[in-house]
């Protein structure tokens, strides 16, 4: 894993390779082992290097061919000895044993099509020599990220932003849209970015830049097509089957690494399961990590360990308080690159930590199973509701809401008359294609009641939601609602938010990768195509990834009542590690210099968390919305150096052996 | 009685509109203008309880009784005459 970056100035201009250097400076967190610049007249290329694969062999940028075509890359071509061995039967000579040079030889073999025969998770950008053309490509989920920009000398693109920031003719400004957007949807669209001028390559997009002008064409997408036709035992049965030889596969090649693997062990069944599934393919004693929280309500350590003992890993937890999570907080900001609304991210770079300093490059992870079979509270929520919604006067239906969240006080107490304004279960909002998501987006909207007067102007006839509806699949209204649900939480929460502040930000903080064996493409193909109720089979969630894991795992853990990822939120920042974060980042005096939020508004909203009666999510969301966004016009705009900032971590380790 | 409404506008002002009450009129809906949460009116009952000593029984928390500042102002009359206290005594 590793950091791009790199530039086409205008013709004439020579590149910089000073400035190259520089670019991938800032990025040595993804990439410590080594910095490489290619220079090719007003071509730059430029690569913080993370060996995993052909740890001798594999420095980059590479070239093939005389540097016929150069090559700067991030990522992991999983099924790479195969194509590798494709391409020698096609008389193709390999000077290394890199994934890397597996990507150059396809695309001479095959041009921009060479990435429908990838599987993996990369960004990166070919410059071609003979046809004057840089090409640019991003794995089909999103896993890796991928930005550019135009500037008066020309084309700028990177890993992250702040590589771009190194380069003094890249305007560092934030975008309103794109505040609005995360005020909205918790991350900006697939391809905005925080920052004014900054975009990203969207997942399943390459794109080419030739003479000036950039023109992106989508590979692939996203494509459900469930055949609700037959989920009967025997069709079931065979899909389980399926489902397992896949998700082993998947896990197999994911495993390809010449340093040591390890994996995120949360308690749950997704990673309980990958680690099961490694454990069986790997057939050595397994490396394992989770979080363990000291606040009670979040901690999910008795099933971590419980999933440890039973499939025999060597287990390490941090111990994440409030005061940890205050402590890093600047740092997953800087990393991020864009505000969130919830602190969930930082115990993550905690955890990257942890796997670093314990000798770990590369960490095996549950994620993405959730959104694409079924399982998060968000799709069962939906179609309670829509139960509900066939029978407004039912005292029963929404009884299950209730049901749905027994750890929610505010849900608990409430009458059928405030679930019902409160669920969003009318007739306007039953015919709603975003029907799914409108409790959130709404309560997460209301934010925006802290924008400023001049912020709100300048946002004036600006709709987030119009945007999104511009950019879905043509037809998205007649699909089935769980099917909307699923593309909703798939293609934009994944990789705006998932993915990015809570996945590969977090984990290279530490200088870790991670991987996902769930978001195989063909996994998630194969999902797309499940009958609805294998997914959720009445309120039953992951329907058949629990059948998959029947036998691999503990009964306990696929019958415990789901528990979504969370940390705790506004508390943190009153700790004492805290150390006046709210007090400098939010007081009248920056508030009103940064012009985004009211400041008498942001006021009264610390001292309701100081009188501790902030204790809703809406509170708790804005006021991390607001000290992010705080802390990143700081970090980004106001003070921004280029240099590095490593992370100040502090935390309790400890090692379990089972 | 119009002490009462101005502490609860007070309260709701403060609490959920963090000090910008340019808008709020007293019969706006606390839901459709978006002012309040399923948490919000945990907070408010709490407050109804604290300040008022009213205790607000399960089949009374609904839209009708709690959702603008005349509503909560009726439900809030009636139920000091129910516990035989005069609102004027209430400041």
């Amino acid at each position: 894993m590793c950091g791009i970056s790199g530039f086409i100035n205008r013709e004439g201009i020579r590149a910089d390779a000073a400035l190259a250097e520089a670019m991938a400076t800032t990025l040595v967190h993804r990439g410590p082992d080594g910095i490489g610049v290619h220079i090719e007249g007003n071509v730059a290329l430029a690569h913080a290097r993370l060996s995993i694969i052909d740890l001798a062999g594999g420095g980059q940028p590479m070239q093939i061919d005389g540097g016929r075509l150069s090559i700067t890359f991030n990522g992991e071509i999983f099924n790479y000895l195969e194509l590798r061995e494709e391409l020698i039967k096609n008389g193709r000579r390999f000077a290394t044993r890199s994934d890397t040079e597996v990507i150059l030889h396809l695309y001479d073999e095959h041009g921009p099509d060479c990435v429908h025969y990838l599987n993996g998770q990369w960004a990166f950008a070919i410059w071609d020599r003979q046809r004057q053309h840089l090409f640019l490509s991003r794995d089909r989920m999103g896993v890796r990220p991928l930005y550019y920009t135009f500037t008066d000398r020309g084309f700028v693109f990177a890993s992250e932003v702040k590589a771009m920031f190194a380069d003094p003719e890249v305007a560092r400004e934030i975008d309103v849209e794109a505040l609005d957007q995360i005020f909205t949807f918790w991350c900006p669209l697939p391809s905005r970015s925080f920052f004014k001028g900054v975009r990203q390559l969207p997942p399943g997009h390459s794109a080419i830049l030739k003479d000036g002008t950039l023109e992106l064409r989508r590979y692939w997408k996203l494509e459900y097509e469930p055949d609700d036709h037959d989920a009967s035992p025997k069709v079931t049965e065979r899909a389980t089957e399926e489902l397992l030889n896949l998700l082993l596969d998947a896990t197999r090649i994911r495993l390809r690494a010449d340093v040591p693997v390890g994996a995120y062990l949360s308690g749950g069944i997704d990673s309980t399961l990958t680690t099961a599934l490694i454990a069986r393919i790997a057939g050595h004693r397994l490396r394992t990590f989770s979080i363990a929280f000291e606040d009670a309500e979040y901690d999910e350590s008795s099933y971590q360990l419980e999933a440890s003992a039973f499939l025999g890993t060597q287990h390490s937890q941090i111990r994440c308080s409030y005061d940890d999570i205050a402590r890093v907080f600047p740092d997953v900001l800087w990393h991020a690159e864009q505000p969130v609304l919830r602190t969930a991210p930082a115990p993550l770079c905690l955890l990257s930590k942890l796997v670093r300093d314990s000798g770990f490059k590369v960490v095996v992870t549950g994620e993405g199973s959730d959104e694409i079979f079924g399982g998060y509270d968000i799709y069962k929520e939906a179609k309670i509701r829509q139960f509900w919604g066939k029978d407004l006067e039912s005292r029963l239906r929404p009884l299950l809401l209730k049901r749905l969240y027994p750890y929610m006080k505010n849900i608990q107490s409430q009458s059928p008359e405030y679930l019902k304004r409160f669920f969003h279960v009318g007739p306007a909002e039953l015919a709603s294609p975003f029907f799914s998501h409108l409790p959130r987006w709404t309560v997460t909207s209301r934010l925006k009641s802290f924008f400023t007067d001049e912020l709100a102007f300048s946002l004036k006839g600006y709709d987030a939601t119009s945007e999104l509806e511009a950019e879905l699949p043509a037809g998205f209204a007649q699909w089935n609602s769980f099917i909307q649900a699923q593309y909703l939480e798939t293609a934009y929460l994944l990789p705006g938010y998932i993915l990015s502040s809570q996945g590969d930000r977090v984990a290279m903080a530490n200088s870790v990768e991670g991987r996902y064996p769930f978001l195989d493409y063909r996994v998630v193909q194969f999902a797309a195509k499940l009958p609805i109720a294998m997914k959720m089979k009445v309120l039953n969630e992951k329907y058949l990834l629990k059948k998959v894991a029947e036998g691999l795992i503990p009964p306990s853990i696929i019958q415990r009542h789901k528990q979504p990822y969370r940390a705790p939120d506004g508390k943190s920042f009153f700790s004492a590690a805290a150390d006046g974060m709210v007090e400098q980042m939010l007081s009248p005096e920056v508030t009103s210099t940064m012009g985004l939020f009211k400041p008498a508004a942001v006021s009264r909203l610390v001292q309701k968390f100081r009188s501790g009666s902030a204790i809703g999510a809406k509170d708790n969301m804005a006021l991390v919305g607001i000290l992010s966004t705080a802390i990143s016009v700081d970090k980004f705009i106001n003070r921004f150096t280029g240099r590095q900032q490593p992370c100040k971590q502090s935390h309790k380790s400890y090692a379990i052996s089972s | 009685m119009q002490a009462i409404a101005q502490e609860l506008r007070n309260f709701v002002v403060n609490n959920f509109l963090f000090g910008q009450n340019e808008k709020l009129r007293n019969d706006d809906s606390f839901f459709d203008n978006g002012i309040i949460d399923s948490t919000g009116i945990l907070e408010l009952v709490g407050f109804l309880h604290e300040r008022f000593g009213v205790h607000v029984e399960d089949q009374e928390l609904i839209p009708e009784n709690l959702d603008s500042i005349d509503r909560l102002v009726a439900y809030l009359q009636a139920k000091l005459r129910e516990n035989g206290q005069a609102s004027a005594s209430v400041h």
